[in-house]
């Protein structure tokens, strides 16, 4: 991790984003998107969840390699678990 | 690296400090690993005893030594015993926390202080689980299968599930700590290339207990909950789904059982160079297979459910990748008989152990194919062939690996040589012991004698009287090591630095090691296994 | 630190907080944070099986889990999201201020993260009271009448239901046991840092407790479109 001191400013911003996000996804929740409705919310979260990730926990500023694989391993194994577990679900007849 | 033997007064980490109160509250990682040994081995007596009453019952066909409830607590305890109290944490914690800082050139883990949690955690989860023998124990098979687990079984599930749960969090922390030395702490010229091959084993097996004791955490709390404040998850009458219980649970469990050979494959190495006194062949092939394992492990899970009621897309899915973990295991048998090819093999007792090893763990691992296929899974799945599959593997494979590398590393851990005729005899004993006790366990099973069953038809009498008799004999070849061990503390020959004449920098400070293991920091100039500039012992130390 | 024959060897200058182990303060640091990155990649495991089985059944439950979803109150749980993202906030710029030295800054704001996470946990104390008054509890006199008579339009069974509201403790639970730990080791942080344990030169608690809290959030960001917004849109 750096010694990059980030500005105040860079982190109120990314508050008042993930504020707008949060009211975004709330009031997305009132249309009618059909199966969308899951999509955007979850995109919308992983939105939220990345800009947290970057700056807040300032991975995008780090020099440690490491923590970028330990996050992306964690990120696999996870979606390991959901995915062939689901795939046993949808294939049941 | 001269072969003077050295005064045991020297200052070392086990005279260093004295009274209860230096070990109990100790950050020294050798220090813990003797505590973690201790405790595994009163463990390991207390599963091989309910071991002994299962194979005692099992002498004749008829249930009549227990009653069928006793008998279900009976195999229950030893599993979970066995496996969460002296398989998953043996190597790790035992020869793990003592090698990994000395193999690297490091004075103590990352994090001492963790690592000594880690073992307060083990032993708080091995109250509990004493606490739950004595007040009754638990029915549910180590698998905690659901709904009987949640809904119907009148034993002590909960204590049960939250002492696994305890000792998780110990698992996890060893892990953790592991990872972190190994990123952070090496010597200086200790790159990743020069590392023991135990030590890329110890870190693949961290991978694993990292990402997949957490999911059995979850799991294990799902059932807590279910059980306990009635939260349906896993219940049918709710609409709930006993296989979800059963992928969570897998999940964990598969790439347990690679937690629990993976380190053993990493001492066999070791071993196998050391008394051939050759490097090791195919170094970048054992530790890419050594990763390769560690993450093919978490995608074959459900080959433990293939007549459970999974759809056939992923009961075929799973077959294959189960046939996909298997191969950089085989690439391991392959370098070891390649390393041993035109060697200068030396059959010493650690020696011994790895050649039982390699040969059982084959066995096992190809017993493992046949059932991963999923045609002859149908009819040998839940009877005594899977049994004498999986206890090949942990046995013959792990258990071995764990006794050659205590051989292996006593004079550098006491001080000591345990008396090798004695260490030959009990690796014999076990050997046998250990094919008479399983062996017949495939035929058995291939058979059709169904598992976890506390009577069966006369015809498989004589086959399970050959198994008992065998465990008789498995017994009498593990508690020899007990007895001259411990023997060997108070009159065993004094060790010198590096009595085995082998690489690694664990070899060069002394026997034992001071409390900061080196007293300057090394600095690693050569490669790994470097035994072409080792002169071989004039022969390996004898003791009567 | 003395070698074998006796000879004291002399130590590089540093802080009391350099621990043994490690050869320097940057060594100790870059394991303290790769640590907590690895518990964290250990926690996303812990919450991903209860993840897993969430969506196991809101596959087979659909309808249910819509209905469930809309009993929770949904303002609740925005204001919730709201707060929390408000303490990484607080939490981000305490590790500035740390970074900074300004520890009258940091005091404040790391009081402000323990409002922040009071806050949550009081306002999801009264959701849980809410679906206890409404008999939503799995196991304490549950019953999901009200929702089958509200929502014909959903084909409520009333037991599939209950597997959402069992979800829902379990997870909003765990969720708030780790904000309960969250809230413990802030409470550690502001100790030290009143009594000035943190510099400059030594912040890495106040960073790795940061990481911490700021999983939490993450966690949180999911549950709530996960739990809160199955489906709102108008019957």
């Amino acid at each position: 991790m750096s010694e990059h001191v980030i500005s105040s400013k860079l982190y109120v911003s990314i508050w008042a984003t993930l504020m707008v996000l949060t009211a975004v996804t709330a009031g997305v929740a009132f249309l009618n998107l059909g199966p969308f409705n899951t999509i955007v919310a979850l995109v919308i979260a992983t939105c939220k969840a990345l800009l947290v990730v970057l700056f807040f926990m300032h991975v995008k500023y780090t020099s440690e390699r490491m923590t970028k694989v330990v996050i992306a391993a964690g990120i696999f194994f996870l979606l390991l678990l959901l995915g062939l577990s689901l795939a046993d679900y949808a294939t049941r007849l | 690296m001269s072969s003077a033997a050295l005064n045991p007064e020297r200052p070392n980490y086990l005279n260093q400090e004295y009274g209860i109160r230096s070990w109990l509250l100790t950050v020294d990682h050798k220090r813990i690993a003797l505590l973690y040994l201790l405790s595994i081995t009163f463990f390991f007596f207390i599963g091989g005893f309910f071991a002994l009453l299962i194979r005692l019952e099992l002498l004749t066909p008829a249930g009549d030594l227990v009653q069928a409830d006793t008998y279900n607590k009976l195999f229950t305890m030893h599993g979970m015993v066995m496996i969460f109290f002296f398989l998953i944490p043996s190597i790790p914690a035992v020869l793990g926390n003592f090698l990994v800082p000395l193999m690297i050139g490091a004075k103590d883990l990352a994090f001492p202080k963790i690592n000594l949690l880690s073992w307060y955690l083990y032993i708080i989860g091995g109250v509990m689980m004493l606490h739950c023998i004595l007040t009754g124990g638990v029915d549910t098979g180590w698998t905690f299968y659901t709904p009987f687990s949640t809904a119907f079984s009148n034993t002590r599930v909960i204590e049960a599930g939250l002492s696994v749960f305890v000792v998780g969090f110990s698992s996890i922390l060893t892990g953790f700590n592991f990872v972190v030395t190994i990123h952070r702490m090496r010597a200086p010229g200790m790159t990743w290339s020069r590392l023991p091959l135990f030590i890329w084993a110890h870190y693949a097996t961290s991978i694993i207990q990292l990402l997949g004791t957490p999911v059995l955490a979850a799991t294990l709390v799902l059932v807590v909950l279910e059980r306990g404040l009635h939260l349906g998850i896993f219940d049918p009458t709710l609409g709930g789904d006993p296989l979800l219980f059963q992928h969570l649970f897998w999940f964990y469990s598969h790439p347990a059982v690679y937690i629990m050979i993976l380190p053993s494959m990493g001492v066999v190495t070791e071993i196998v160079a050391c008394f051939s006194r050759k490097r090791i062949f195919g170094y970048n092939f054992i530790a890419m297979s050594s990763i390769a394992i560690a993450v093919l492990g978490f995608l074959v899970w459900a080959h433990h459910m293939f007549v459970a009621g999974i759809s056939l897309y992923s009961a075929l899915v799973f077959s294959m990748l189960s046939y996909l973990v298997a191969v950089p295991s085989a690439i391991k048998v392959f370098n070891w008989t390649a390393t041993m090819y035109k060697g200068s093999i030396t059959f010493s007792t650690p020696m011994l152990y790895s050649f039982g090893f390699i040969g059982l763990f084959t066995m096992g691992g190809l017993t493992g194919l046949f059932l991963a296929a999923l045609g002859i899974d149908v009819h040998v799945t839940d009877t005594y062939f899977v049994v004498a599959h999986f206890h090949y593997i942990m046995v013959g494979g792990a258990v071995m690996g764990y006794m050659a590398g205590i051989h292996f590393w006593w004079p550098k851990i006491s001080g000591r040589m345990y008396p090798e005729a004695w260490g030959r005899l009990a690796a014999l004993i076990v050997f046998l012991g250990f094919n008479l006790t399983f062996f017949p366990q495939f035929v058995l099973g291939y058979m059709g004698m169904p598992r976890r069953y506390w009577q069966y038809p006369p015809e498989f009498q004589v086959l399970n009287v050959l198994s008992t008799a065998g465990s008789t004999i498995l017994a009498v070849g593990y508690l020899l090591p007990m007895v001259y061990f411990l023997w060997s503390m108070r009159y065993g020959k004094i060790a010198d630095a590096n009595p085995w004449h082998a690489s690694g920098l664990e070899w060069m400070t002394t026997s034992p090691p001071p409390t900061f293991n080196f007293e300057e920091t090394p600095e690693v100039t050569w490669e790994a296994y470097d035994y072409a500039n080792i002169p071989a012992p004039e022969e390996v130390p004898v003791e009567h | 630190m003395s070698t074998s024959d006796g000879a004291i060897i002399a130590e590089p200058e540093h802080g009391p907080e350099l621990r043994h182990q490690f050869a320097t303060v940057e060594q100790q640091r870059e394991a303290s944070t790769l640590g907590m990155w690895l518990f964290l990649s250990t926690e996303m495991m812990f919450f991903g099986g209860m993840f897993c089985a969430y969506l196991v059944y809101r596959y087979w439950y659909y309808d249910e889990f819509a209905a469930g979803s809309r009993s929770i109150n949904i303002w609740m749980g925005a204001i919730n999201t709201g707060v929390l993202i408000c303490s990484s906030l607080t939490v981000a710029l305490s590790v500035r201020a740390a970074q900074m030295g300004k520890r009258k800054t940091l005091l404040v704001l790391l009081v402000l993260t323990l409002l922040f996470g009071l806050a949550f946990l009081g306002i999801k104390g009264v959701e849980w009271h809410d679906k206890f008054v409404e008999h939503h509890v799995p196991g304490l006199s549950f019953s999901a009448a009200d929702l089958v008579r509200d929502y014909p339009q959903l084909h409520i069974n009333p037991h599939h239901i209950q597997l959402y509201f069992s979800l829902y403790f379990a997870m909003t639970g765990l969720h708030a046991l780790h904000m309960v730990i969250g809230i413990g080791i802030f409470l550690f942080l502001t100790y030290k840092a009143w009594k000035g344990a943190y510099t400059p030169g030594y912040y890495t608690p106040v960073e790795v407790g940061g990481l911490y809290w700021h999983f939490v959030d993450i966690v949180w960001i999911y549950l709530f479109p996960l739990l809160y917004l199955i489906d709102r849109k108008p019957l």
